[in-house]
């Protein structure tokens, strides 16, 4: 296959197409999604000088492969990949080579992003897969030939962008009280932000479903009114054990959400890897709360 | 009013009832409040997601508490009419909890004027509420583990449409062939939060 695209080789766990997602759409019960890492999305289409809301591939733990099949520009970003010469420094894929990535000894989420972005169809102006709710493009699948766009800015002068890799060991996060704090046993928030929480293997990229700690338990009993809620939310399912939502997080939720946890703390979210320790750390911060 | 957090970059706002939701969800259409990116209506709350960089959450939460919703169900001037097939599989189920014939479900369900409060569960998928006296219908004791879209279900105090196939246990009573739910359409949902409905027998 010639022209401007990639052929995708190997996926790897999971490899989704990704943008800045369906923003304002609640209303109508479409979530955001986008990337999961919105930081690491951004850094890559910057050193790309593509479009901020440009498409690029979010693979899940590696293992992508990919063919070019033209002249292109790669530039990895996020959790890092032994495979990738590009990563956050953006470098030639002649056509006929290939990319193909390891796993990530840290991290879980890497963004490949091309010059002039994943062109694939968009649904309802986003070109993000919801895996939550279906919408968006398939998931990404070996054979797949995915189209290349054409950037309009020139390549952008900084040509590496000198970051940290995502850590492998504890991470904190900054939480604040949610709105229904109130429905949790006095001792439920010292023990949401005191105890170490673990990622475990039933998370993707609605949730991290977090176990190692003890139950939270309720002050009130009885179901809340669905209501909305954001990427961030730490919503508390009967079990006690909270679910700490991400990019393709429900419009509206049942379950009572105690906390959230800062948004420019939840892309570091997003790099957790199954197993791995985390500390949801309280931010103080005024009471919004009053009655008018 | 309450004012309730939700994180950096959003506030709850909690009211008393759904007519109230809709009143304060109407207004906030009608004016949309600076730095407010997103307005999500629920059952008992709007959710206000803001974009910190235009306004921050103690203005927002003050221009919030100065809004005057709009009374009753204003909504918006649009009606949907939905024709529907009444021959779903819980119909008999339903008469026989309110003890009438499925003919009086079904002139009841064409009989009443109804108001999208707010989607959620899926996209397009609008939570309808009646004018006057409250619905009170339980779900299905087991959740069907496939319902078909343009399904027309009743569960609680709402009727709704299946907008695509998915799990459910509303009670089905019919079917529409109008999909409520469109890609290809803008909007793409029918069933948008104020839309007023009209169902009518196919």
């Amino acid at each position: 296959m010639t022209g401007r695209c990639v052929t995708v080789l190997a996926t790897g766990p999971l490899t989704t197409v990704q943008d800045l997602g369906r923003p304002g759409r609640g209303a109508l019960g479409v979530g955001r999604s986008g990337a999961a890492d919105r930081g690491a999305a951004a850094l890559a289409n910057r050193l790309l000088g593509n479009d901020p809301d440009a498409a690029l591939l979010e693979v899940t733990l590696g293992g992508l492969a990919l063919r070019a099949g033209a002249d292109l520009t790669v530039v990895t970003t996020g959790a890092r990949c032994p495979g990738s010469v590009a990563h956050n420094a953006p470098r030639p894929l002649p056509a006929g080579t290939e990319l193909r990535l390891g796993p990530p000894p840290t991290g879980l989420r890497t963004y490949v992003g091309l010059r002039g972005g994943i062109e694939v169809a968009p649904v309802l102006g986003s070109r993000s897969t919801d895996l939550l709710s279906g919408l968006g493009p398939p998931v990404v699948a070996v054979g797949d030939v995915l189209p290349v766009g054409t950037a309009r800015e020139p390549m952008p002068a900084a040509d590496l962008a000198p970051l940290s890799d995502p850590p492998g060991d504890e991470v904190s996060v900054r939480v604040r009280p949610g709105p229904r704090q109130d429905w949790f046993a006095d001792d439920a928030w010292t023990a949401l932000t005191t105890q170490p929480w673990t990622v475990t293997a039933e998370s993707n990229r609605v949730g991290l479903r977090l176990s190692g700690g003890e139950p939270l338990r309720r002050a009130r009993e009885g179901e809340l009114p669905s209501e909305g809620m954001l990427r961030g939310a730490l919503q508390v399912p009967p079990s006690g054990l909270p679910v700490l939502f991400l990019a393709d997080a429900p419009v509206t939720g049942g379950y009572p959400v105690i906390g959230y946890v800062d948004e420019a703390d939840v892309d570091r979210c997003a790099q957790l890897q199954p197993g791995q320790p985390l500390r949801l750390v309280h931010r103080a911060v005024r009471a919004a709360s009053s009655a008018s | 009013m309450r004012v309730l957090p939700s994180g950096s970059t959003a506030l709850l706002v909690e009211v008393d009832d759904l007519d109230q939701v809709l009143g304060l969800y109407a207004a906030l259409v009608d004016d949309p409040l600076p730095g407010v990116v997103d307005v999500v209506p629920a059952a008992r709350t709007v959710l206000l997601v803001t974009d910190p960089a235009v306004a921050a959450l103690p203005d927002v939460e003050a221009a919030v508490r100065r809004i005057r919703p709009r009374p009753g169900r204003a909504g918006t001037a649009e009606t949907v009419e939905l024709p529907v097939h009444y021959d779903g599989a819980d119909l008999a189920d339903v008469a026989a909890f309110w003890d009438v014939s499925p003919a009086d479900v079904v002139a009841r369900h064409t009989g009443t004027a109804w108001t999208v409060a707010f989607c959620g569960f899926a996209p397009g998928f609008g939570y309808c509420t009646p004018d006057g006296e409250p619905w009170d219908v339980p779900r299905r004791d087991t959740p069907r583990t496939r319902v078909p879209a343009g399904a027309v279900g009743l569960a609680g105090p709402f009727s709704g449409v299946y907008p695509q196939e998915s799990p459910g246990g509303w009670q089905l009573i019919g079917r529409t062939d109008v999909a409520v739910f469109d890609l290809d359409r803008d909007p793409a949902a029918l069933l948008r939060p104020g839309v007023r409905v009209r169902f009518v027998a196919a």
